[in-house]
């Protein structure tokens, strides 16, 4: 499944491309895509992963820009 | 302005005088004493750089050093300790007002692009037990009435079925002439309706509707990332250690082994630091891509992905389909000829082969159907007499008509079949009619060439472009017909689906390493050739779900001129790109050498960081500037 994230305060292309990086690292994550200028974070992944995906997704945000907040879409 | 953003504006501001107050205190009382001097500084450093500091502090406790933030804090800490207050606080200040302005460029730009994209309809007043119900798109549900009134945008696609009035289809396709609607027309999701009201029975979903086609596509379209973006996340890898390690080394070797002046070395080597963001790269080429993609999009041009608009700017051979693409693919009955041995009447003649091809929706049959019912014999006919037809792709049609098979095709039918038949030179397509193995005549059916397909190809080769080839399945002399009077010199005529993949392979042979091949079509059936090509472009996109689907680019009107116009974007686009690419690394360069021999200060270093970032920024907007944005 597709899960789309907007980051909300995103405002520094560099960071994006770190949290771009460090999700699509994540195990249960297939595919990542992040949009700098839609803010838009797409996330492929099985569903019954797609909790735990969230919660790790909002975990990496914190932790590189701690700026930004992360809305389910 | 967003709360963050003004918040910012004030901590600079303030920061800004409490810094002016430090440096007139410093000047004219000499008298004064220094740590006073320092404990004004350290409120403004701290007042302007509170927010590099936090985050600085929180990498080093998630364990990532190598950030911006922490590097300016070191370059800042470090021009305190070397005594230069002043110095620190200024490069604080001019830091912090830069990623101010770049954040409000990034703001502005994607506040441009997402009206640019405005399309998407906020709410759709549907019929419900006769009263009209305000609702979200999305929860309006196939076969439900719409009511659209003037002045409102058509939330989903349907059909019209009550009412006339012309819309706007601007934001879709770049047309400013209004089209005109009627009863029983389909209507598009996006357009505004302009005159009267109209009731809209819905045909798709929201989430399947134009509108969110197009804006997932256009959204979605930097997934698919540039050779340009690519080459910008590898450089920012290694650009920054870089830099760090080239700012130690300057910091020590040379005092070690030339002079022995640290405070000197080491103020140099902070400038280091002071430089060693990639942001106006990182920032602005993706920027400049998405900008490029937007201004196309507003003249009714979709691409894809960044890396199609990068591959466009390099096309050499344009391919393109001639049915449909430069010619209006409206065909119409021109000739009809019986032959002299049939003993058949033209009108006869018509007949069958309307009948035969009754079922096939390819343009040809349709023509046939339509003149055949321009005769006034719509209410004449009897689907009944047709029975088992059989359509031979390439060839043509065999049918069950009155019980007698009936072949329809061009000549390769009539070959295969084994019916003698005449040989003929004319511009338009010949179609021969058959009846059990015995021939009957053949009509000749004409198309239309586009007005704007001469200027368009005329365009292609200023822009460039080495070849234009135009492959079709129809006959040589009508293909040479239209090449001719279009300036295309390089035609491949009488090819069945399948060989237009092949043809295009043999172009590939022919073609640079870091030239593109670009395939330009309807988008109906040719999609292995669109796949195949390094750029696939489908024209009069709008509405054919098929066609968005296909194809990297779509063209909404059927404009071939597009084409040319969608090239000039991506060049223009590239260019800014190069021109970013370029000036940002070639200042930083410049003053890191200027820094490591001394001549460059901080302040030109922290020009070289925010000011080129800011600049590049600037120069990435140019994109959007289409020419239909000037003209509103």
């Amino acid at each position: 499944m597709k899960k789309t994230y907007i980051l909300e305060d995103l405002d520094c292309a560099h960071c994006a491309g770190k949290i771009e990086e460090a999700v699509a690292a994540l195990e249960a994550v297939e595919k990542c895509s992040l949009n700098f200028l839609t803010k838009k974070l797409v996330v492929e992944m099985e569903e019954k992963n797609a909790d735990g995906v969230t919660k790790e997704v909002k975990k990496i945000v914190k932790k590189i820009e701690p700026d930004v907040t992360v809305e389910e879409k | 302005m967003t709360k963050k953003l003004k918040r910012r504006l004030r901590n600079i501001i303030l920061g800004a005088i409490i810094f002016l107050c430090a440096m007139v205190i410093q000047h004219s009382a000499s008298d004064i004493n220094e740590n006073i001097v320092l404990v004004i500084f350290l409120i403004a450093y701290f007042i302007i750089g509170l927010d590099v500091i936090k985050k600085a502090g929180k990498n080093i406790v998630n364990g990532r050093v190598m950030d911006e933030n922490f590097l300016m804090m070191i370059a800042t800490v470090g021009a305190f300790l070397v005594g230069e207050y002043a110095e620190a606080v200024a490069v604080m200040l001019f830091y912090q007002i830069g990623e101010w302005f770049q954040s409000y460029a990034v703001n502005k730009s994607r506040k441009s692009i997402s009206d640019l994209m405005d399309i998407r309809p906020d709410y759709a007043n549907v019929l419900r037990d006769g009263k009209e119900t305000e609702l979200d798109p999305e929860e309006v549900q196939i076969g439900e009435t719409l009511v659209v009134k003037p002045g409102e945008k058509i939330p989903l696609d349907g059909i019209v079925i009550k009412g006339n009035t012309t819309v706007d289809t601007m934001a879709l396709t770049g047309e400013s002439i209004p089209r005109d609607l009627t009863e029983g027309e389909e209507v598009i999701s996006g357009c505004i309706n302009l005159a009267g009201m109209i009731h809209v029975k819905v045909t798709k979903e929201f989430g399947q509707s134009t509108v969110a086609k197009i804006l997932d596509l256009v959204e979605n379209a930097s997934s698919k990332k540039a050779e340009a973006e690519n080459f910008i996340s590898r450089f920012a890898k290694y650009y920054t250690p870089t830099i760090v390690v080239l700012a130690l080394l300057l910091a020590f070797l040379p005092p070690i082994f030339i002079d022995g002046d640290y405070f000197k070395w080491i103020y140099r080597a902070l400038s280091f630091l002071v430089i060693s963001c990639p942001c106006a790269l990182v920032i602005s080429i993706p920027l400049s891509f998405f900008g490029g993609i937007g201004g196309a999009s507003r003249e009714g041009i979709l691409v894809k992905g960044s890396n199609y608009l990068e591959l466009l700017s390099k096309a050499a051979f344009v391919v393109m389909d001639k049915t449909g693409t430069l010619t209006k693919g409206s065909f119409q009955v021109k000739e009809i000829h019986p032959a002299k041995e049939a003993d058949i009447s033209e009108e006869k003649l018509l007949e069958l082969a309307a009948y035969s091809e009754s079922f096939s929706n390819h343009p040809i049959s349709k023509s046939l159907k339509e003149a055949y019912f321009q005769k006034g014999k719509e209410a004449e006919f009897d689907k009944n007499r047709i029975g088992e037809t059989k359509e031979i792709p390439g060839y043509g049609i065999a049918a069950c008509i009155d019980g007698a098979v009936i072949y329809v095709g061009n000549k390769k039918l009539m070959e295969q079949q084994g019916v003698n038949c005449e040989h003929l030179e004319t511009g338009g397509t010949v179609i021969y009619v058959a009846k059990q193995g015995q021939y009957l005549g053949y009509l000749v059916i004409g198309d239309e060439i586009k007005a704007d397909s001469r200027k368009a190809v005329e365009k292609l080769y200023k822009a460039g472009v080495r070849e234009v080839v135009m492959l079709t399945g129809d006959r040589q002399a009508a293909a040479l017909s239209v090449a001719k009077e279009l300036g295309i010199k390089k035609v491949f005529s009488e090819l069945l689906p399948g060989d237009k993949v092949e043809k295009v392979e043999e172009l590939f042979a022919g073609k640079g390493e870091k030239e593109a091949l670009v395939f330009v079509g309807d988008g109906i059936n040719d999609a292995p050739v669109l796949a195949r090509a390094d750029v696939g472009i489908a024209m009069g996109g709008l509405g054919q779900d098929a066609a968005i689907e296909a194809a990297d680019i779509v063209i909404m009107t059927d404009e071939p001129s597009k084409i040319a116009r969608a090239m000039e974007i991506s060049r223009k686009t590239l260019a800014i790109v190069k021109e970013n690419i370029i000036f940002a690394i070639g200042v930083k360069v410049i003053v890191l050498i200027l820094a490591a021999v001394g001549i460059a200060s901080m302040w030109l270093a922290i020009f070289a960081d925010v000011g080129v970032a800011f600049l590049a920024i600037l120069n990435a907007m140019r994109t959007l500037r289409t020419k239909q944005v000037k003209k509103a």
